[in-house]
């Protein structure tokens, strides 16, 4: 009996956190879209998100490309396809590995810092302050960082599927002696829109959830700086998850029939 | 009607988890009234505030704002009836990302969209009746003392000249010359703005100073209301004992060995 309390106890909570999300993120797309909107925060938020995640995304992006054209050349020549190294690191760079990637480097560095940034604001009352100054925290503060997120990730992405084309034909060319002109052309040959376009739906989608989870764990924080530091761990693993499991039901979407 | 309380609060209740804070508060304020609230530490005083408020929600009872319910109020309904409060928070609760000026000016930009130059100007001169130098504007709250930061709080929470002005422990941690005038200033609020006022304060010289009534609140409820100057022949030996800060009396303090 015992067992099954507390499996009804676990459950319980988990339906609570579920029901509290969902409230949470209806409010937020609510206020997404009902004014008044706040652009100087948008703005802030954008750049916060794109400009200073430029770097690692692009770091991310060049090496990935890069190890990508070196693997598919080693393990392609066993059956003679050396010839696909230039679609094979399009097809991926842009389907999966971009948006992928470039997702799990920015919750790591945007979901963290919202929902430290947020999470102190809400343990030293500042939230509650917002209130009494006739300012929704829905709109001062969840809105605009969602709306960056998903504006801002998808450039993101759009950088890292050319920074990581680019790597490919660095390799490819520079190392693995192929001509560049073909290098290039087979890159184009059979990339389809459809491979940029999902990657950008993906990247959309994930600046959402990232900025989600790191605006909904400040937000519920507790506690002072421990509940502070939980409410970031939180947002960075919560994130990631979620852009896992969602890759894959996009990706079904997509391409599954 | 004329003589209907700004303030009414009715045998409100609210708890956390099993720990009952307010057991039954009544109070009502009259218009341009000013009430002191005294009371030992963790009696439930910012709690009180922060019901009324909406910050917290009371489980049983009814407050009611000009009339007007407040528990269970819709967030737009509660951002308009916002703009008839001032609230200074006992941490202050200053935005730490922006800078001195922006958040004395905030209620004026944000909950009343008036240009940032003007309300800039206004935010300059609210610092400086709180004793704060112009150049203090343009720094950011975490550059400034303890005691400064109550001040730059207090001159957000009046800046706005609003009707209602909470002011929970205006006067701990400053001296007492700063403290005196924080005091006056209150006073000046309450006569020329004609604002109604709710305080908390452990300083038995500043309730003097500034309260028309005082209430205790003791295990939950109000044991006391009267005027401030029956406080020192209040027949009631609670109110005897914490006036003059004893240890022993009926007030127990809870300290375990
Ligand atoms: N958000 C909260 N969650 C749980 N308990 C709370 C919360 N806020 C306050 N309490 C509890 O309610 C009680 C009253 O707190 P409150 O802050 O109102 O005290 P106070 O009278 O203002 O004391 P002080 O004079 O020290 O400021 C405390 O015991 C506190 O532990
Ligand atoms: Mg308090």
């Amino acid at each position: 009996m015992n067992f099954l309390a507390t499996v009804g106890r676990v459950f319980l909570s988990f339906l609570a956190h579920v029901g509290r999300l969902s409230a949470f993120t209806g409010t937020a797309l609510l206020h997404m879209v009902r004014p008044p909107f706040y652009p100087r925060l948008i703005g802030r938020s954008m750049v916060e998100i794109g400009y200073y995640s430029l770097p690692v995304v692009g770091l991310t992006a060049v090496f990935t490309g890069m190890v990508l054209a070196l693997q598919s050349y080693s393990g392609f020549s066993r059956f003679a396809a050396e010839g696909a190294v230039a679609t094979v690191v399009v097809l991926s760079v842009t389907r999966e590995l971009a948006p992928v990637l470039a997702g799990l480097m920015v919750a790591g560095r945007i979901g963290a810092s919202m929902a430290a940034e947020i999470g102190t604001m809400r343990v030293t009352e500042q939230i509650d302050a917002l209130t009494t100054l006739s300012t929704n925290p829905f709109k001062y503060l969840v809105a605009p960082r969602l709306l960056a997120g998903v504006v801002m990730v998808p450039f993101l992405v759009l950088v890292a599927d050319i920074i990581g084309v680019f790597g490919g034909y660095i390799v490819g060319v520079y190392k693995l002696g192929f001509n560049p002109t073909t290098y290039l052309s087979r890159t184009w040959e059979y990339l389809e829109p459809l491979d940029v376009i999902s990657g950008l739906t993906k990247a959309a989608v994930f600046g959402f959830l990232i900025s989600l989870m790191g605006c909904y764990n400040g937000y519920y924080s507790r506690g002072g700086a421990q509940g502070v530091g939980a409410a970031t761990t939180n947002s960075v693993v919560s994130a990631a998850i979620m852009i896992l499991v969602f890759n894959y039901v996009i990706t079904a979407l997509y391409f599954g029939k | 009607m004329s003589d209907q309380p700004k303030i009414q609060l009715t045998d409100v209740h609210k708890s956390f988890g099993p720990k009952v804070v307010l057991d039954g508060v009544d109070l009502s304020v009259a218009k341009g009234e000013s009430v002191v609230v005294i009371g030992g530490s963790g009696t439930g005083k910012s709690v009180m505030l922060k019901s009324i408020l909406g910050i917290l929600r009371p489980e049983k009872g009814s407050i009611r704002v000009d009339g007007q319910e407040v528990i269970g109020m819709r967030s737009r309904d509660r951002d308009a009836l916002m703009l008839k409060f001032g609230m200074l928070f006992q941490g202050s609760a200053l935005f730490d990302s922006l800078k001195v000026w922006e958040n004395v000016a905030f209620g004026l930009i944000q909950g009343r969209g008036m240009d940032r130059a003007q309300a800039r100007d206004i935010a300059i001169e609210t610092l400086a009746s709180v004793g704060l130098a112009a150049s203090a504007g343009d720094l950011s709250p975490a550059e400034l003392s303890g005691g400064m930061q109550k001040r730059v709080a207090l001159a957000r929470a009046i800046a706005t000249s609003p009707e209602i002005i909470f002011f929970d422990e205006p006067t701990t941690g400053l001296d007492p010359i700063m403290a005196d005038v924080i005091n006056d200033l209150i006073v000046k609020c309450v006569k020329d703005l004609g604002a109604t006022t709710l305080s908390i304060t452990h300083d038995m010289a500043s309730a003097r100073k500034i309260a028309d009534r005082i209430a205790m609140l003791y295990k939950g409820k109000l044991i006391w209301v009267g005027p401030a100057k029956d406080i020192d022949h209040s027949g009631n030996e609670f109110v005897d004992q914490f006036i003059h800060g004893r240890a022993e009396g009926p007030i127990k303090m809870e300290l375990r060995a």
